[in-house]
């Protein structure tokens, strides 16, 4: 059974907890100690971002990291590096997360089977819609790849139903329109509950994963509790961020990271 | 029969939609909005009426004699998209876009723009058909471009700034994305130029193909024949394509100039046919400058409006099959052509249309005295004074 879908086996709780980092924020070294460090803290799924320089489905907070990342000189060569080494020691499913310009440059099928090689589980490339993704697709479940898509509350049903037939490994929720990181949990949980409705009537082949808007524990449990579990993006980038450089900054991400598995 | 964009926006490799799940719905709606647009009469009469009356087409189609007569060549006409309403060609486009989102019945209108002359053509049809008005606009841009900053805010416009990457046009446009990502229900983003995923690139190209059909008609009546040479510069490339696009099946050279910056050569350049690789930006595969590794590069171009990394889908399919020739042009030629533009012609171009117009001193020695070269004189240069004055007498 592949590392994704052993996650899901067995539990239909809503606890599932996958966080999003930025690889190479906040520093270039940090990434691989950070994944497992938080796997120990009770990541269950690690969506570790590949930074683009125009990220227009994401707020500022990734905006930031991934300028930084950009920065601090990461590139694919070097997170395809820092997945193989968290593999060394973790079987915890990496899904490599960012837009499609860098890839193509580094050439499709190249990206599709390093990736498999250094032992990511998937990918999500949000500005690939199923109707451009016919090669993605093949290039990656040629090499052991399980491509996620999103659903969007103005997605209609018979989209979801696509959705569901195209992805393998879970289903992104996105829970409310807009970029990552603007919302609010109450917001999200007052307009949440209809959507999710629809959502669990026409994903059934997936396990399905909500993020956007969550940032706490409670959060979590109010929005996704009825799901198989949630995404954490920007809030765990913004507890970075408000942190760093200080020398406690990784403690204080994990015991972010510990609360919100309610841990 | 030149027949492009295919149903799913594919110019030969080029286009396409790349755009987030949310927009999908809204990408969908507004193909089907236009489709149905496109072939309603009354939307056509509604457009022509309001180009007529309120833009003042058709724009004349002016005989340069002292430029030609300097060339010594053949003979230079100038199609004056500077003398549309708002001063360039843009407002063909917002027209159009505006009276579809007043189909579909959108409360909210979003743009993006560079030079300013897109938001000012944008909050002006916002003005005249009573609709709210955001435009994204680099940081840079609202600096060098004060004027039209100024002009939209009088118009009623809320003028945002962009503070992230280059802080330029390509940044507004990841900003007025994002806008549209969260308003995506009640909001109407109209693009402006032929670039972003389908069907804007063809959408914006139906809408400014008015500017090529009347040369042709103008032409006929005057010369009784087709131009031998098209030229017009491109930076996204709507006031190109809308030049080309009638001329596409005839025998009629089409010459598109690109920013080259300090020089194609440099870093600090715009030309994405000259140095720019595939790749997918705002929503659409084309032609792009990138870093090594994928990122985007930051474009540099004297001219705000074709200061973008990147160039409309349909402009890179017409490279790749050869049918338009496209060149770079330096920050240093554009200058000089208006100078010479202004005191032989009286005519003072905008800073992007002196790229097309700068080309004439490479091709002119190519022509001969019964050929026809019509350029598109897409904007005037009042919006660039401030420019100007740095650039030319040092103030």
């Amino acid at each position: 059974m592949s590392r994704l879908k052993n996650v899901f086996t067995g539990k239909k709780d809503g606890s599932i907890m996958s966080l999003y980092i930025t690889a190479g924020f906040p520093e270039k070294t940090s990434t691989v100690n950070l994944v497992l460090e938080m796997e120990k803290a009770g990541a269950d799924i690690i969506e570790l971002g590949m930074p683009f320089s125009d990220p227009l489905a994401d707020g500022p907070t990734i905006q930031y990291a991934s300028d930084v990342a950009i920065k601090n000189g990461v590139d694919l060569d070097v997170i395809f590096d820092m997945v193989s080494e968290i593999r060394k020691s973790s079987r915890i499913p990496i899904v490599l997360m960012g837009y499609i310009n860098p890839i193509l440059y580094y050439g499709l099928e190249a990206f599709c089977k390093k990736a498999g090689e250094s032992g990511a589980d998937a990918l999500i490339i949000p500005d690939v819609p199923i109707e451009e993704s016919k090669e993605l697709k093949a290039e990656a479940h040629k090499n052991g790849l399980d491509v996620i898509y999103l659903v969007a509350p103005n997605s209609k049903d018979e989209r979801m139903k696509l959705v569901d037939t195209e992805s393998s490994g879970f289903v992104y929720c996105v829970s409310v329109t807009g970029v990552t990181g603007a919302r609010s949990g109450e917001e999200v949980a007052k307009s949440v509950s209809k959507f999710k409705d629809r959502v669990k009537a026409s994903i059934q082949k997936n396990p399905i994963m909500i993020g956007f808007g969550i940032k706490s524990h409670d959060d979590a449990k109010q929005i996704a509790g009825d799901v198989d579990g949630f995404i954490v993006g920007s809030a765990l980038i913004e507890t970075i961020r408000s942190n760093y450089p200080n020398s406690d900054w990784k403690e204080k991400t994990l015991a972010f990271v510990k609360a919100l598995k309610g841990n | 029969m030149y027949n492009f964009p295919t149903k799913q926006g594919y110019f030969g490799r080029f286009g396409g939609k790349f755009v987030p799940e949310i927009l999908i719905p809204a990408v969908e709606e507004l193909e089907l909005a236009f489709e149905e647009a496109r072939n309603d009469e009354s939307f056509k009469k509604e457009f022509l009426d309001l180009l007529k009356e309120y833009v003042g087409r058709p724009t004349p189609l002016s005989y340069c004699n002292r430029l030609t007569e300097h060339y010594g060549k053949a003979k230079i006409y100038f199609k004056r998209e500077d003398l549309c309403h708002t001063g360039a060609h843009k407002i063909n486009n917002t027209i159009g876009q505006i009276l579809l989102a007043k189909r579909m019945g959108k409360k909210r209108i979003i743009a993006e723009t560079g030079a300013g002359q897109h938001g000012v053509a944008t909050a002006t049809v916002c003005a005249k058909f009573g609709l709210e008005c955001v435009v994204y606009m680099g940081e840079e841009d609202t600096v060098r471009q004060k004027l039209n900053v100024d002009r939209m805010r009088l118009l009623g416009a809320e003028v945002r700034p962009v503070y992230s990457g280059s802080k330029t046009l390509k940044d507004a446009t990841n900003e007025a994305i994002r806008d549209w990502v969260t308003n995506v229900d009640d909001t109407f983003y109209i693009i402006g130029s032929v670039v972003g995923p389908h069907p804007y690139p063809m959408m914006v190209r139906e809408f400014q193909k008015i500017i090529g059909e009347e040369t042709k008609r103008q032409l006929q009546e005057t010369e009784g024949k087709l131009p031998d040479y098209v030229l017009a510069c491109v930076g996204g490339g709507s006031n190109a394509m809308g030049i080309f696009y009638p001329f596409i099946n005839d025998s009629v050279n089409l010459i598109g100039l690109e920013a080259a910056g300090h020089g194609a050569e440099t870093h600090m350049t715009a030309a994405s046919i000259a140095k720019g690789q595939i790749g997918v930006l705002h929503g659409a595969k084309s032609y792009l400058l990138q870093e090594p590794g994928g990122q985007i590069q930051l474009a540099h171009s004297v001219s705000a409006g074709l200061d973008y990394p990147g160039i409309g889908p349909e402009h890179a399919h017409l490279h790749d099959s050869k049918r338009v020739q496209y060149y770079p042009v330096t920050d240093a030629d554009a200058l000089e052509a208006i100078k010479l533009t202004s005191r032989l012609e009286g005519i003072i171009p905008a800073l992007e249309s002196a790229h097309a117009i700068a080309y004439l001193e490479e091709l002119m020695p190519t022509t001969s005295n019964n050929e026809i070269v019509v350029v598109n004189c897409s904007g005037r240069g009042d919006k660039d004074m401030g420019t100007i004055s740095k650039e030319i007498f040092g103030d």
